[in-house]
């Protein structure tokens, strides 16, 4: 099968689907691949680039999507783009559905399977197709970069010999992935970063990334963030109160605010209002990453930087990624050849769209002319972990209860072994003689001193226990020395022997064992 | 000297013993119990030398001082590695020296026994206490004398096949004479005929068969117990040698003799029993030998062996935060110890935390990977035992697994039909990364495939473990 990539006809869209590298990686999977004359001009892909990896450069946008079974693009497609689907073909792109409901009806009409990126659920398998994670990372860079391009100081904090600068201050709103990459950019660029979110869960990644995040004095039960995989929801009245105090409180503190807060299906929460734009230092810049959903700051104009009164600069850019587009490219077409991978999971060029895989059921938002939009949640549930289930706290009548009876138990097999254990002395005392009982009655008290000795010995020291007892052993040593002094020849001869070797196991187990035991040392 | 005298030495010798045994159970008081057991043996010899019934005592000095020459150039002269060779191999001179102690109280009997009343009168020490005895006490001494001898023979034919085996110089599979057990069975059977024989007759070729037939147990059921085992027989044996001595110790009328086998003979079985727990295995069934049989196919291995280098691994262990280490049978074997401990010191002094999970059967003898470490200089209080760190493996970034086999092996708990399914594991599975230091693609001592070699996160670095860590250390500053 043929997948193509046509240029994107959205104003300022310099992105494209596919690149050389990603072409290669297609065709390894057994596709040919095909691409609009120019496509890749603006993210700096030459046609001559393309055809170098074996891609076919095809003229006009309608001769590609005639030519191809499967059409991979950036932007959410037009009217025009979508009339050109077919029943055999397969659409992969942004397509935001849940606000698209004539592209969807027009997609269903054609009978044609369109799987929208920015549906790829939010699993760890799915990770390596996430275009929305992939994108928003630029877009939180690309914020910072922007902020500085419009910021008039320094973000690191220097003592010059021409005077002291102070650090910047940056205030991060929202720490998705978006959120978390500006915080490492800034921190990075060596501004004093803070981050605020919804989720108190986050605060541990924020502080990862070297910003300080600011806590509400707010006291409620939050929504785990997780319980919607991963994303923020809409918090309660008093809470927002809370925190645009706490926005107010940093407003004339900080120099650049960058915004990222988004619900989704929802226009974005103002958050930065009026009065904070005021209390802002002339001079202060505002990046407001959420102005396709209306912006988060008051005074967000999509598309566009405005200037306030007092000199505050407000950036209302919806194409970050656009912005650098090489780099945007080169990990959408990824996430694209992704997506592929697991479309084609024989390697034979033959698309297996499987609706009972998760994440392509997901992604999937018209089926062989069917709306399959919403999609059933996933089966698989995993941004974060639930939090474990705390075992069962025992009252302490249960575990009075419990060493009860164990202690029972364990009185009653000691009684029972020492009732054997007596019946078994009294049996051997009636039938041997006194001068045997004397010994006896020392060899089972040694015995017995001998196993509670030992259950003490710790692990680590079992071989040190086992050369200390085998040097003991040669204890043997005393019979031989009594019988040494005999007057047959025989005995002496092997008395003799024995105390030579038991010479020898006595020197060398003890010397053993103090060889090891110098070796074990606390660091 | 006064028999009283001796006595009260014996005393403070038991005691002495029993401290130094009970002193093992910290490292810090371990090196003061060995010399309580130094000085207790002392006193127990110096006071047998000048007590009452010893004779030729200049012959005794000369004796103990040569093979104390020996001992003591053994004892340095071996490296660390061959510790469970060596200790196998003394404890076939315990055995030893117990049958010929043995023989030597059966000699002693007849001479006193075919002496009048007046020459009875005239002995002193040991054939003195044999004249006074009554017939009754006579046959105990004999059924006492014939358990010394034969649980030393035991303990001598065994301790040479475990010193062979241990030392690769007998095969360590686990090999049995057609017949088995049967074997087994009826030469305990001859050797309690035999005694029953030697009570009623008093000679002395009962007692040469019965030896015989000892030798050849301790031979042929060490012989079937395979190389993974012989921590277990190892102990086993000292176990037993501690036995014999308190069966001569009876004989002879000696409480000290007595005293000091049960001790030995007590914990070294309390050894085996804590060993044969760790492997879940019931000590009855390591005894008669190998593994037990199958009761199903085992489970089919599937995926490969991915082989990585050391470029790999290095680079694993410098993202890493935190590593485990699961030192085995072939660390030792590749003398790698040191190369180990290096690693050790470089990770950590890169803040990452480095630990050693240790399985209670690791190695051929117990605590066998606690001593070569300590060797290395690894501190001991970074070594774990496995119920200790058996639950942090799943927080662990890499896992590096040198030169052990069985006890990372994931069939003892995913497989009902594997010779070791029960047996604790360490799962070092669980961590996100396992490397596996391998000389070759072979399976291990038990002789079983492990699935880990095939786990998705596991890595081969195959190699001679000390090669590997060398080639290791100079990719790690």
């Amino acid at each position: 099968m043929k997948i193509g990539t046509p240029r994107e006809v959205f104003a300022g869209e310099s992105r494209v689907a596919m690149t050389p590298e990603s072409a290669r990686q297609l065709q390894k999977l057994g596709y040919d691949c095909a691409i609009e004359k120019g496509a890749g001009a603006r993210a700096g892909f030459s046609d001559a680039d393309y055809e170098a990896a074996g891609v076919e450069v095809i003229g006009t946008a309608a001769a590609l999507w005639k030519a191809c079974d499967i059409i991979a693009k950036v932007r959410q497609p037009d009217e025009k783009e979508l009339k050109r689907l077919s029943a055999d073909k397969t659409l992969i792109s942004f397509f935001n559905p849940a606000g698209n409901d004539d592209g969807m009806e027009i997609a269903k009409a054609k009978g044609a399977n369109v799987i929208a990126m920015e549906m790829v659920p939010r699993i760890s398998r799915a990770q390596k197709m996430d275009a929305l994670s992939s994108m928003a990372n630029i877009a939180g860079y690309r914020a910072v970069i922007e902020a500085g391009n419009n910021f008039g100081r320094f973000f690191t904090g220097q003592v010059t010999a021409a005077g002291k600068v102070p650090p910047a201050k940056v205030l991060v709103v929202g720490a998705g992935v978006a959120g978390l990459a500006a915080i490492g950019t800034s921190t990075a660029l060596g501004a004093i970063t803070y981050a605020f979110d919804v989720r108190p869960e986050v605060a541990e990644q924020v502080e990862s990334m070297g910003a300080e995040f600011v806590y509400l004095d707010f006291e409620e039960e939050q929504q785990d963030g997780a319980a919607t995989g991963g994303y923020a929801s809409v918090s309660s009245p008093e809470f927002r109160e809370a925190q645009l105090a706490k926005f107010r409180e940093l407003a004339p503190e900080v120099d650049i605010v960058i915004t990222t807060a988004l619900i989704p299906n929802r226009p974005a929460p103002k958050l930065w209002l009026e009065d904070m734009i005021q209390a802002m230092k002339p001079g202060s810049v505002i990046v407001d990453l959420a102005a396709e959903r209306g912006g988060n700051a008051e005074g967000t104009v999509a598309d566009e930087k405005v200037v306030t009164g007092n000199g505050v600069t407000i950036i209302g850019y919806t194409d970050f990624p656009s912005r650098m587009a090489a780099q945007s490219s080169s990990l959408y077409a990824t996430n694209i050849r992704h997506m592929m991978t697991d479309l084609t999971p024989e390697k034979d060029g033959q698309v297996n769209h499987d609706m009972e895989d998760d994440v392509i059921r997901g992604a999937t938002v018209t089926y062989q002319g069917e709306i399959t939009f919403p999609p059933p949640p996933p089966k698989v549930q995993a941004i974060a972990a639930k939090p474990k289930e705390t075992a069962p706290v025992k009252t302490p009548e249960e575990i009075k209860a419990e060493e009860a009876a164990a202690f029972k138990a364990q009185t009653k097999s000691q009684i029972t072994l020492l009732g054997v254990g007596g019946a078994l002395m009294l049996l051997v005392g009636l039938y041997a003689p006194a001068s045997f009982m004397q010994h006896f009655i020392v060899f089972v008290l040694a015995v017995f001193v001998g196993f509670q000795v030992i259950w003490n010995v710790s692990h680590s020291l079992h071989t040190p226990l086992m050369a200390v007892t085998n040097a003991i052993s040669s204890i043997i040593i005393l019979g031989a020395l009594l019988q040494i002094g005999s007057s047959s020849a025989i005995v002496i001869i092997l008395a003799a022997v024995s105390v030579f070797f038991a010479g020898i196991n006595i020197f060398g187990g003890f010397l053993v064992t103090r060889r090891m035991l110098a070796m074990f040392q606390k660091s | 000297m006064e028999l009283g005298f001796t006595t009260a030495v014996y005393v403070v010798a038991a005691v002495l013993t029993i401290l130094a045994l009970g002193g093992l159970s910290g490292q810090e008081s371990a090196k003061r119990a060995v010399w309580y057991g130094i000085v207790g043996m002392g006193l127990a010899v110096a006071a047998t030398l000048i007590g009452p019934g010893a004779g030729l005592w200049w012959l005794s000095i000369i004796l103990i001082a040569g093979g104390g020459t020996i001992g003591y150039k053994l004892a340095n002269g071996v490296e660390m590695t061959q510790m469970p060779e060596l200790v196998a191999g003394m404890h076939a001179l315990v055995g030893l020296a117990a049958v010929f102690v043995g023989f030597n109280a059966h000699f002693e009997l007849g001479n006193v026994m075919a002496m009048d009343d007046s020459a009875k009168k005239a002995l002193e020490g040991f054939a003195a206490l044999l004249a006074k005895k009554s017939q009754a006490e006579i046959n105990i001494l004999r059924v006492e004398a014939s358990l010394g001898i034969w649980i030393g023979a035991v303990t001598f034919t065994g301790s040479v096949i475990a010193y062979g085996k241990l030392s690769g110089k007998v095969t360590s599979a686990a090999t049995k004479l057609p017949g088995g057990h049967a074997l087994n069975a009826t030469a305990a059977a001859i050797s309690v005929a035999c005694l029953i024989w030697y009570l009623s007759s008093g000679g002395l070729l009962p007692l040469l068969i019965l030896t015989v037939m000892a030798l050849f147990i301790g031979y042929h059921l060490i012989m079937g117990i395979g190389g993974a085992d012989m921590p277990v027989v190892v102990s086993m044996l000292n176990s037993y040698s501690g036995w014999a001595a308190a069966a001569i110790g009876f004989s002879l009328g000696n409480d000290l003799l007595i005293v000091v086998g049960a001790l030995v003979g007590s914990s070294g079985a309390i050894l085996s029993y804590i060993m044969c727990k760790a492997m879940n295995r019931s000590f009855i069934s390591v005894i008669l030998g190998g593994f037990g049989g199958t009761t199903g196919p085992a489970m089919e291995v599937e995926g490969e062996q991915v082989a990585i280098d050391a470029d790999g691994v290095a680079t694993a262990l410098e993202e890493a935060d935190s590593v485990i280490i699961i030192p085995g049978y072939g660390m030792a074997v590749a003398q790698a110890q040191q190369n180990v401990a290096e690693l050790t010191r470089r990770l950590r002094a890169k803040g990452k935390t480095v630990r050693f999970a240790i399985h209670p059967v690791a190695g051929r003898l117990p605590g066998h990977m606690n001593v070569l470490l300590a060797e290395a200089k690894v501190p001991y209080d970074i070594v774990m035992e496995m119920d200790e760190i058996n639950e942090d493996f799943p927080d662990t970034d890499v896992a590096i697994v040198i030169g052990s086999n069985d006890i990372v092996n994931p069939a003892a708990q995913e497989d009902p039909n594997s010779p070791i399914a029960g047996m604790p594991v360490l799962e070092c599975w669980k961590a996100k990364q396992v490397f596996v230091s391998k000389r070759g693609q072979g399976t291990g001592y038990s002789g079983i495939e492990n699935p880990l070699f095939f786990k998705e996160n596991t890595r081969m670095f195959y190699g001679d473990a000390k090669a590997s860590l060398d080639t290791l250390l100079t990719k790690i500053s």
